[in-house]
C-alpha cells in the first residue's frame, strides 16, 4: 500500500500545510510519496524530499501546472492514482478546489477534512461546524482525503532523503486560464501556520480600527485574523476570515477582540490551546470558550494590553 | 442562456445542532430547514444575471426528501422559472447528488451551473467540483465576482492568500463564496407566484443513477467542550496569567 500526499507549495518553497497532511498519511500507515505539481517547483521538490519519512517525490513540472488550475492538476492526480490506496492533500483553498474533482473522476466519494485516522479505511470528521464529530468508514477502493491541518502535528521538515522521480504532465486542458491574483501582502506569519493569533470583530467598528491591533500582533508575532462579520462590511481582506467556512487555525494563543463568537466563528478556532476574549458585552458566546477574558472597552483595553507586554 | 441552480434543504444556520444520545446523528426532528445559505447566493447570482438580460431561464434542482419542495418553492419566490425535485429517502452523499446533476444538466444542457461553495451541514465542499469533473467542465470554485460573456465566464476566487481570478471557458461550473453578493429577502407576492410555477419530481432511476452511500457513518458524537475560563480585571492581571500560568508568551 502506497499513500500519496499532493504538496502545497508556491514552487519555491514548500508549505507548511504539507508536514501536517504527511503526519495524516503516517497514520494511515505505508509508503508515503508526495507529489509536486507545478512549474519551475524545483525548490519545492528538494524540499519534499527532506520531509521525514517520505519514500519518494513526484515531480510533475509544467507551464499548464504553474497556476495549479484544478483541470489539469485533477488530470494528473488522476494518472497516477493506480498506484496508491489513498491520496491525501491538505484542506487548503487549492487541495479543496482539486480533491473532489479526482474524486469523482475515479468514481470515489472523497472524505473531507479528517481530524483523526481510526484506521486505514476509517476516519473522524466534523459536520455542523465542528458541533457534531462524525467516524466514517469508506467503502471506495482507492480513499480520496482532505486533511484539516489543524488536526495533526506536523512532521520534522528535515530528516529524509527521498528520491525524486520526474512524471509526465498532462497536456493542458484549455477549459480555464490564470488571469490575476492579488496577494495580501503581509510580514507577519501566516494565518493557518502562526503560533499567536490576533482577530477583530465587528466591535472594531472600521477597517481604520484594525490599526489597533497592529502593535500588539507586532508585539506578539502574531497573525491577524477577522470574523466573517468584519471581512463583510469591508474592515479586512477575505483571506483574514476565520470560522466553519473561512480558515481554521488552532494556535497556542488565539485573541478575540470585538469578537461575539457566534458558532461559525467558533467552529474555526475552538482548538487553539488558550483563548481569550476582549469583549464590552459580558454576556457574548466567546466568553464561554475563553480561556481569560476582559470585560471592557477594547479601545482602553487593547492599548493598555501593548503596554504592559512592554514591561 | 440557461442557468441551473442547485438548492439544498439544510438545518438552519442559527439552530444550535444536538447531537443525538445513540451516537447515530444530529437531531434533525423538529428543527428548523433553510436553504443552504451559499445555495441562497448562488441563486441570487442566477436571478441578477436574468435581471440583467444575460440568462434566459434559472432552473432550481433538490435531491433529497419529498420536503425539498419546500426549499424548490423558496427558489422559484426568490426568481427561479422552474424546479426539478431529485426525490430520495437515501442519504445522498456528494458524488451521488453530482451524479444527479450531471443527469439533469445532460437533459436541459445549461451553459451555467451554480452552486454553493458547501453544504453547512455535512461541510463537504465537493459537489460542484465532482459535477464539472464528470461533465468534463471548467470550474471556478469560491467565487466573489462573476463576469459573463458569450463563451467564458471571468470570475475572482477567494483564495487562501488572497484573491484570484481565472477565465473559465463556458459550460461551466461556478460555487459561491459569502462574499459573491447579498442574497435578497423573499417578498408575499412572489411567494403566491412561486406556488404557479413549475416543478417536476423525478426519481434518482428514472435518471439511471445508482446513489447508494459509499461512506458508512459509525458514530457520530459532540466534541469536547471547552470550559469556560476566568474574568480578568485588568491588562496587568491578563499578562500575568498568559506569561505565569498558560506560558504562551
Amino acid at each position: 500500500m502506497a499513500i500519496l500526499v499532493i504538496a502545497e507549495h508556491d514552487h519555491g518553497t514548500l508549505k507548511g500545510a504539507t508536514l501536517n497532511t504527511v503526519a495524516a498519511a503516517q497514520k494511515i500507515g505505508g509508503d508515503i510519496h508526495v507529489l509536486v505539481a507545478g512549474h519551475k517547483a524545483e525548490g519545492a521538490a528538494k524540499a519534499a524530499a527532506q520531509i521525514a519519512g517520505v519514500a519518494k517525490v513526484l515531480s510533475a513540472d509544467a507551464p499548464q501546472l504553474g497556476e495549479f488550475l484544478a483541470e489539469n492538476v485533477a488530470a494528473l492526480v488522476v494518472s497516477l492514482a493506480r498506484n496508491y490506496s489513498h491520496i491525501l492533500a491538505p484542506a487548503t483553498s487549492n487541495g479543496k478546489d482539486v480533491t473532489p474533482r479526482v474524486a469523482a473522476l475515479l468514481d470515489v466519494q472523497q472524505i473531507s477534512e479528517i481530524i483523526a485516522v481510526e484506521a486505514a479505511d476509517t476516519f473522524v470528521r466534523p459536520i455542523y461546524a465542528g458541533n457534531a464529530l462524525a467516524t466514517v468508514k469508506s467503502k471506495d477502493p482507492i480513499k480520496v482525503i482532505t486533511v484539516r491541518t489543524t488536526g495533526f502535528d506536523a512532521v520534522a521538515s528535515t530528516g529524509g532523503s527521498a528520491s525524486i522521480e520526474k512524471v509526465d504532465p498532462p497536456a493542458d486542458s484549455g477549459l480555464s486560464s490564470f488571469v490575476s491574483r492579488e496577494v495580501s501582502k503581509s510580514e507577519r506569519p501566516e494565518l493557518t501556520a502562526a503560533k499567536i493569533v490576533v482577530s477583530g470583530g465587528r466591535g472594531m467598528g472600521s477597517g481604520e480600527n484594525f490599526k489597533l491591533l497592529e502593535p500588539l500582533a507586532d508585539k506578539l508575532n502574531a497573525a491577524m485574523g477577522a470574523s466573517r462579520a468584519a471581512v463583510d462590511a469591508g474592515f479586512v481582506p477575505n483571506d483574514w476570515q476565520v470560522g466553519q467556512t473561512g480558515k481554521i487555525v488552532a494556535p497556542e494563543l488565539y485573541v478575540a477582540i470585538g469578537i461575539s463568537g457566534a458558532i461559525q466563528h467558533l467552529a474555526g478556532m475552538k482548538d487553539s490551546r488558550v483563548i481569550v476574549a476582549i469583549n464590552k458585552d459580558e454576556e457574548a458566546p466567546i466568553f464561554q470558550v475563553a480561556d481569560y477574558g476582559i470585560v471592557g472597552d477594547l479601545f482602553k483595553v487593547v492599548p493598555e494590553l501593548v503596554e504592559e507586554l512592554k514591561k | 442562456m440557461k442557468v441551473l441552480v442547485s438548492v439544498k434543504r439544510v438545518v438552519d444556520f442559527n439552530v444550535k445542532v444536538r447531537v443525538k444520545a445513540d451516537g447515530s446523528g444530529v437531531e434533525t426532528a423538529n428543527v428548523k430547514m433553510s436553504m443552504n445559505p451559499f445555495d441562497e447566493i448562488a441563486l441570487e447570482e442566477a436571478v441578477r444575471l436574468k435581471e440583467a438580460g444575460v440568462a434566459t431561464e434559472i432552473i432550481a434542482v433538490s435531491c433529497g426528501v419529498q420536503a425539498c419542495q419546500e426549499t424548490l418553492r423558496t427558489a422559484l419566490a426568490i426568481g427561479a422559472d422552474r424546479a426539478i425535485l431529485v426525490e430520495s429517502n437515501e442519504e445522498l452523499q456528494p458524488l451521488a447528488v453530482a451524479k444527479l446533476l450531471k443527469a439533469i444538466c445532460q437533459k436541459e444542457a445549461p451553459q451555467l451551473v451554480i452552486l454553493g461553495k458547501q453544504a453547512i451541514d455535512d461541510d463537504s465542499n465537493q459537489t460542484g467540483q465532482m459535477l464539472a469533473a464528470l461533465l468534463g467542465w471548467s470550474q471556478a470554485t469560491f467565487a466573489s465576482k462573476m463576469v459573463l460573456e458569450k463563451e467564458k465566464a471571468t470570475v475572482t476566487r477567494e483564495v487562501d492568500g488572497g484573491l484570484e481570478t481565472v477565465s473559465i471557458k463556458l459550460p461551466a461550473i461556478v460555487t459561491t463564496d459569502l462574499r459573491l453578493n447579498e442574497p435578497r429577502y423573499v417578498t408575499l407576492p412572489n411567494i403566491m407566484k412561486a406556488k404557479k410555477k413549475p416543478l417536476e419530481t423525478l426519481k434518482p432511476d428514472a435518471l439511471g443513477v445508482d446513489v447508494a452511500p459509499r461512506l458508512q457513518t459509525l458514530k457520530v458524537l459532540e466534541p469536547a467542550k471547552r470550559k469556560a475560563g476566568v474574568k480578568l480585571p485588568d491588562a496587568k492581571a491578563l499578562v500575568d496569567k498568559l506569561r505565569n500560568e498558560a506560558k504562551v508568551i
